[in-house]
C-alpha cells in the first residue's frame, strides 16, 4: 500500500507540467519532432550561406559570427519589402481566433503550435528590435532580445508548421501564419538553417528539372513502365511525345506523380485521357517537376524553380500549359507566378481545343488545372464514362490546402468524383473545404524522421476520414496533391487502415471509356473490378 | 448502499473530475481547449478523451465487459502515443482515475463496508492498465515500422539503387552561373 501510494504521487508530480511563459520554455530536439538539417553540398549547390555539417541536437549550431545582425538586418529589408510582413507583425489584437485552429496544436497540445503564439516567435523580435514601445516596455510589451535560443525555436516551430493556412480563414484581420513562417524559414536560410527534406529536392530541381534528379533518358524508361501497365490493363497503346517543340500544350505535373505508390496510377489517368483525347500535348524531361520546394525556402528560390517551367514552355514554343494534381505547384501559380516571373506574355490565353473553352482564370499565368479542364470536358459530354467500374470503392474526398484555401478549387473535383463514380461521402463540414485539415505532413514536412508530428497533425483529417468510414463504410480518399498522396497513405495506415489514398483522374481512369478497348476486368492498379464476394473490404 | 449505487450517484463528478486530471497532462492552454471545445471534429482528442472517460466508468459501474472499455482505452493510447509523453505519462491516466476513486471514497472506506469491493473494481482497472500499456507499445511499433517503411520506400533510394538518378558534385561558381543564366525566363 505505502508503495502504491508513493507512485501515485509520482504519477501527480510528474502530469502537472510547469506553469512556465512561453518565452521562458526552450525546445528540446527529440528525435521525431525535428527535421535533419540540410546537407552542405545542397546549401552550396544553391548558393545558400553557411553550408557545414551540424545537428539541431548539437549546443553550438555553428551560426556565422554576426548571425544577430544578419537576422536583424534580413527582417528589415523584408519589413520593407513585403507590406503583408509589416502589416502582420503590427495588426494582431490576439483576439484568440485563430488559436485553436491549427491542426499541430489540436493534435498535439504545444501552445507554440497556437497561430498566434507561432507568429509571436517572430513578432516579439520585432518589437523588440523595431518598434519603441517594445523596446522600452521589453516584456509587458511582449518583446523579447534575439538569442540564439530564439534561433533554436524558430527552428522547431516553423519547421512544425505545414503552411497549410487553416488559420488564416478564422482571423478576422486576415493575418496569414504560413506567410509569417515563410518569412521566418527565409530569414533561417540566412543563417544556414535549412533541412535536408526541402533543400535536396531544391537542388535537385534547380539541376535536373526534378525533385529526384531523374534524367531524361531514365524518365522516359520509367514511362515506358507506366505505359506497359495501361496496355495490359486497358489494351489500349499510348505514345506520348517528351520535349516535343511546337506541341500546343504542355503537361507539367509533380514527379511523385510518375515514379511514387499511388501517384502512378493518376498519371496512368493522364496519360489515357489525353490520349483518349488526341491531345496535341507534350511532356518535358527539364520541366519534369510541379512542385517547387523553394516555397519552403525563400521567395527567391520560389522564382528560381518556378521560372524553369516558363522556360521550358517558351523553348518548347507551347501556347499554354496544364498542370497536374499538385498542391503548393498551384499557390506558387496562383499568388506568386505572376509578380514573380509573370505575366508570361510570349503564351497565349488558354482555349481548351476539345471543347473551345477559354480558361480565364487563366489568362495571366497562362496554366489551367487538370480539374478545371476535365470537369470542362465532362459538362460539355466530350469524356464516355462508366461509373460503375468505381463500384467497389466507397469515396470521400480531401480537400488538399493549397489548391482549396490558396485556389479555390473546391467545386471541381467533386464534379469530376461523382460523374466517375457512384458512392461519394463528404467529410464533416467543418473539416472540408476551406476549413480543410491538413495531411500533417506538408511544407517540407512529411520526411520519416518526423513522423510522430506528421501523426499527431494529421490527427484532425484523420478523425473525420474514421467518422465516415464508420458511418459510410467509406475505403477510399481522394485527393488532389503529391504530397497528400504520399503522406495520407502513411497516416491512414496509423489511423485508419482500411482507407487507401488516391488520385482524382485515378478514379477517371477507372471509368474513362476508351475507343479501342479490350472488356476491363481489371482497374489500373491491376486489381479485379469488382471485389468477389466477401471479400469486400465494406 | 454498496459500492456500485454510490458511484452510481458520483458518476458525473468523477467523470468530469477524471476527465480534467486527463485534460491537466497537457500544458495549461492545450487543457482547457480539451475541456472547453465540445464539438468533435474540432476537438477529436478532447472527444477521444470524454469517450474513454465516460466508457470506462460505465462498464466499472455496470459490470460491463472489459472489451466495451478496451476499445475506447486503446484509441486514447493510441493519441497519446504520438503525443509529446515519455511512457509513463502516456499511460498513466487508468492511476489517476484509482486516485480519483481513492480521494472520492475516503468517508465510505472509513464507514467501512465498500473496501473490499474497491479491491474488485481496483483490480478490473489494473487490468485495463495493462491493457493499455500493450496498446502503447504496439503503437510505438507501428510508428516504428511506418518510419521503416517510408524510408526503405523511398522511390528516391530505390532510383539511386538502379542508378537511374543523377548525383552533383560541388561544382564552380562558372557552372553555377551557367545554370542561373539557363533559367531565367526574361
Ligand atoms: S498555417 Fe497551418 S500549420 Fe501553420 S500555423 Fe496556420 S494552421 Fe498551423
Ligand atoms: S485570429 Fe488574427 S488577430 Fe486574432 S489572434 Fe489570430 S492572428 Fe491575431
Amino acid at each position: 500500500m505505502t508503495d502504491e501510494l508513493k507512485q501515485d504521487d509520482l504519477v501527480k508530480i510528474n502530469y502537472k507540467p510547469p506553469k512556465k511563459d512561453w518565452m521562458d520554455t526552450p525546445v528540446n530536439f527529440r528525435h521525431g519532432t525535428y527535421i535533419y538539417p540540410a546537407r552542405a553540398k545542397n546549401l552550396k549547390y544553391l548558393d545558400l550561406p553557411n553550408p557545414r555539417e551540424w545537428s539541431p541536437t548539437d549546443e553550438d549550431w555553428k551560426l556565422p559570427e554576426n548571425w544577430k545582425d544578419i537576422i536583424l538586418n534580413g527582417m528589415k529589408e523584408r519589413l520593407d519589402k513585403y507590406r503583408s510582413f509589416k502589416v502582420f507583425m503590427d495588426i494582431c489584437v490576439r483576439c484568440g481566433a485563430c488559436a485553436d485552429k491549427c491542426h499541430f496544436f489540436i493534435g498535439g497540445g504545444d501552445p507554440k503550435n497556437m497561430p498566434v503564439l507561432r507568429a509571436e516567435l517572430i513578432r516579439s523580435i520585432y518589437k523588440g528590435n523595431f518598434t519603441a514601445a517594445g523596446k522600452i516596455l521589453g516584456r509587458l510589451n511582449g518583446a523579447r532580445g534575439l538569442t540564439k535560443d530564439v534561433i533554436k525555436e524558430w527552428f522547431y516551430y516553423f519547421y512544425q508548421c505545414t503552411e497549410c493556412r487553416r488559420c488564416s480563414v478564422f482571423c478576422p484581420y486576415g493575418i496569414d501564419t504560413a506567410e509569417i513562417t515563410m518569412m521566418g524559414r527565409e530569414l533561417l536560410t540566412l543563417l544556414g538553417c535549412n533541412v535536408n527534406w526541402v533543400l535536396e529536392p531544391a537542388a535537385n530541381c534547380y539541376r535536373t528539372g526534378n525533385h529526384l534528379g531523374i534524367q531524361p533518358h531514365a524518365l522516359k524508361d520509367m514511362f515506358e513502365m507506366l505505359l506497359d501497365d495501361i496496355e495490359d490493363r486497358t489494351g489500349v497503346k499510348i505514345e506520348p511525345t517528351f520535349n516535343r517543340k511546337g506541341a500546343e500544350i504542355l503537361f507539367v505535373t509533380p514527379s511523385a506523380d510518375y515514379f511514387a505508390d499511388p501517384g502512378i496510377y493518376t498519371c496512368m489517368g493522364y496519360l489515357m485521357l489525353f490520349h483518349e483525347l488526341g491531345l496535341d500535348y507534350t511532356w518535358s524531361t527539364y520541366a519534369s517537376e510541379g512542385g517547387n520546394f523553394g516555397l519552403f525556402t525563400s521567395h527567391e528560390m520560389i522564382k528560381r524553380l518556378n521560372a524553369k517551367i516558363y522556360a521550358e514552355a517558351k523553348r518548347l514554343g507551347v501556347k499554354w500549359i496544364i498542370g497536374g494534381e499538385c498542391g503548393h505547384m498551384w499557390r506558387v501559380i496562383h499568388q506568386y507566378m505572376d509578380t514573380m516571373n509573370g505575366p508570361a506574355d510570349f503564351l497565349e490565353a488558354p482555349v481548351s481545343p476539345i471543347t473551345g473553352t477559354k480558361f480565364e482564370n487563366a489568362k495571366s499565368t497562362k496554366m489551367v488545372h487538370i480539374t478545371e479542364f476535365t470537369a470542362d470536358l465532362i459538362k460539355n459530354n466530350k469524356l464516355k464514362l462508366d461509373p460503375s467500374r468505381n463500384d467497389k470503392l466507397r469515396i470521400t474526398f480531401h480537400d488538399s490546402c493549397n489548391p482549396a484555401r490558396a485556389m479555390g478549387i473546391l467545386e471541381e473535383p467533386r464534379y469530376i468524383i461523382k460523374n466517375v463514380c457512384n458512392n461519394f461521402f463528404e467529410m464533416p463540414e467543418n473539416t472540408a473545404r476551406e476549413q480543410t485539415f491538413c495531411c500533417g505532413g506538408g511544407a517540407g514536412l512529411g520526411t520519416d524522421e518526423m513522423m510522430e508530428i506528421r501523426m499527431r497533425g494529421g490527427m484532425p483529417r484523420a478523425n473525420a476520414v474514421q467518422y465516415v468510414h464508420d458511418k459510410h463504410g467509406v475505403n477510399r480518399l481522394t485527393c488532389m496533391c503529391a504530397i497528400d498522396r504520399a503522406t495520407l497513405t502513411t497516416l491512414m495506415e496509423y489511423w485508419v487502415p482500411d482507407v487507401k489514398v488516391t488520385g482524382v483522374h485515378e478514379l477517371v481512369a477507372n471509368a474513362l471509356v476508351m475507343k479501342g478497348e479490350k472488356e476491363r476486368i481489371v482497374d489500373i492498379r491491376g486489381e479485379p473490378l469488382k471485389e468477389k464476394k466477401g471479400e469486400d473490404d465494406v | 448502499m454498496g459500492l456500485i449505487d454510490i458511484l452510481s450517484g458520483k458518476k458525473e463528478i468523477i467523470e468530469k473530475k477524471w476527465f480534467d486530471m486527463i485534460a491537466a497532462s497537457y500544458p495549461v492552454n492545450a487543457s482547457s481547449f480539451l475541456k472547453n471545445q465540445k464539438e468533435q471534429f474540432a476537438n477529436p482528442v478532447g472527444n477521444t478523451i470524454g469517450e474513454a472517460v465516460h466508457t470506462v466508468i460505465d462498464v466499472l459501474i455496470h459490470e460491463g465487459t472489459n472489451e466495451k472499455a478496451n476499445t475506447c482505452l486503446d484509441k486514447l493510447v493510441k493519441v497519446r502515443a504520438v503525443q509529446d509523453f515519455a511512457p509513463s505519462m502516456a499511460v498513466d491516466f487508468l492511476y489517476m482515475l484509482k486516485q480519483l476513486l481513492k480521494d472520492e471514497l475516503k468517508n465510505e472506506f472509513h464507514t467501512g463496508g465498500v473496501y473490499e469491493e474497491f479491491l474488485l473494481i481496483e483490480s478490473r482497472i489494473d487490468t485495463m492498465a495493462l491493457f493499455s500499456f500493450e496498446s502503447y507499445l504496439k503503437y510505438k511499433e507501428k510508428i516504428y515500422e511506418l518510419k521503416v517503411n517510408e524510408f526503405k520506400n523511398m522511390a528516391f533510394r530505390l532510383l539511386e539503387r538502379a542508378n537511374l538518378t543523377f548525383e552533383f558534385k560541388d561544382e564552380g561558381p562558372a557552372f553555377e552561373k551557367s545554370v542561373l543564366e539557363r533559367d531565367t525566363v526574361k
